[in-house]
């Protein structure tokens, strides 16, 4: 059983390289801060271009995705002379833990930096625990 | 940018990758140019050019505009300014990747800009400065008689 498994994955790695001959874009890691605090945890990401009809943010099972494509409207015939970015498609993911409440993650963009709040669950928020002097 | 849908950077490309791969094997290239400061350089620069004007792209998200100094001396631009991040006190940080304090580029520039044709636009966190060429050295059509 095991062994019928392995063929099938060996299989499907060969097929790969055709597929691989097409220039891979390149993309751009965005920088982050990311703290918490009681109430949740916030994410700030570095996106410089980005407007917010170019952003996404997503959240599939428990992986937060954010991608973003920069546009600088740029003169006609221009000529690059000197480039330190070289990309303009940013993508970053991270995981998420089962006590942070997916459907109330709010985002927000101002001069291309990406705020997200991911609250905790009401239940999942510290409460504080009084130690007794017996 | 210069990755940009109508710039065939391939060579470009090629060539920088090598010098990354150089500079990862030996602990930095031998030369650099004298101001260019490695890649963790806060805001990041492109500089294009047209027959008609140089173009200069930092990418500085999160700066206040109005704390901008932006000064070009002959063909020398220097862009100075802080980006202060607010730290959450009390909070636990996981990761703190973002520039945060003061920041100078200083940029050598074609020689033929000219000093007194500067407009600088911030947007969505990109800072655009446009500096059009001296008249003289733009090009001109000439008619054949």
């Amino acid at each position: 059983m095991s062994d019928k498994t392995e063929l099938t994955t060996t299989q499907a790695t060969e097929v790969q390289p055709a597929a691989e001959q097409k220039r891979v874009e390149q993309i751009v890691r965005p920088a982050v801060d990311i703290f918490e605090d009681d109430s949740g945890i916030t994410v700030h990401a570095d996106m410089p271009g980005v407007s917010k009809e170019r952003l996404a943010v997503k959240v599939e099972g428990d992986t937060l995705s954010i991608d973003g494509v920069a546009e600088i409207p740029m003169p006609e015939r221009m000529e690059p002379l000197y480039a330190e970015v070289r990309a303009t498609h940013y993508q970053r993911s991270f995981t998420l833990s089962p006590e942070m409440d997916v459907d109330k993650v709010e985002a927000s963009l101002k001069n291309g930096v990406l705020t997200l709040r991911i609250p905790k669950r009401e239940e999942h928020k510290p409460k504080k625990i009084e130690v007794k002097v017996g | 940018m210069f990755g940009f849908p109508g710039f065939d950077t391939s060579i470009f490309d090629d060539l920088l990758r090598i010098q990354r791969e150089m500079e990862s094997m030996v602990g930095g290239p031998l030369t650099t140019a004298i101001r260019s400061m490695g890649s963790v350089a806060f805001p990041a620069v492109n500089v294009g050019t047209t027959p008609e004007e140089v173009d200069v792209y930092l990418f500085a998200p999160g700066v206040d505009p109005t704390t901008l100094d932006i000064n070009l001396q002959n063909n020398v631009l220097t862009v100075a300014g802080e980006r202060r991040v607010i730290r959450e006190e009390g909070a636990s940080y996981y990761r703190k990747e973002r520039f945060n304090g003061e920041f100078r580029r200083v940029l050598t520039l074609p020689e033929d800009v000219d000093p007194d044709r500067v407009d600088a636009t911030y947007t969505e966190g990109v800072l655009h400065i446009r500096i059009e060429r001296k008249e003289s050295s733009k090009p001109r059509q000439i008619k054949v008689n």
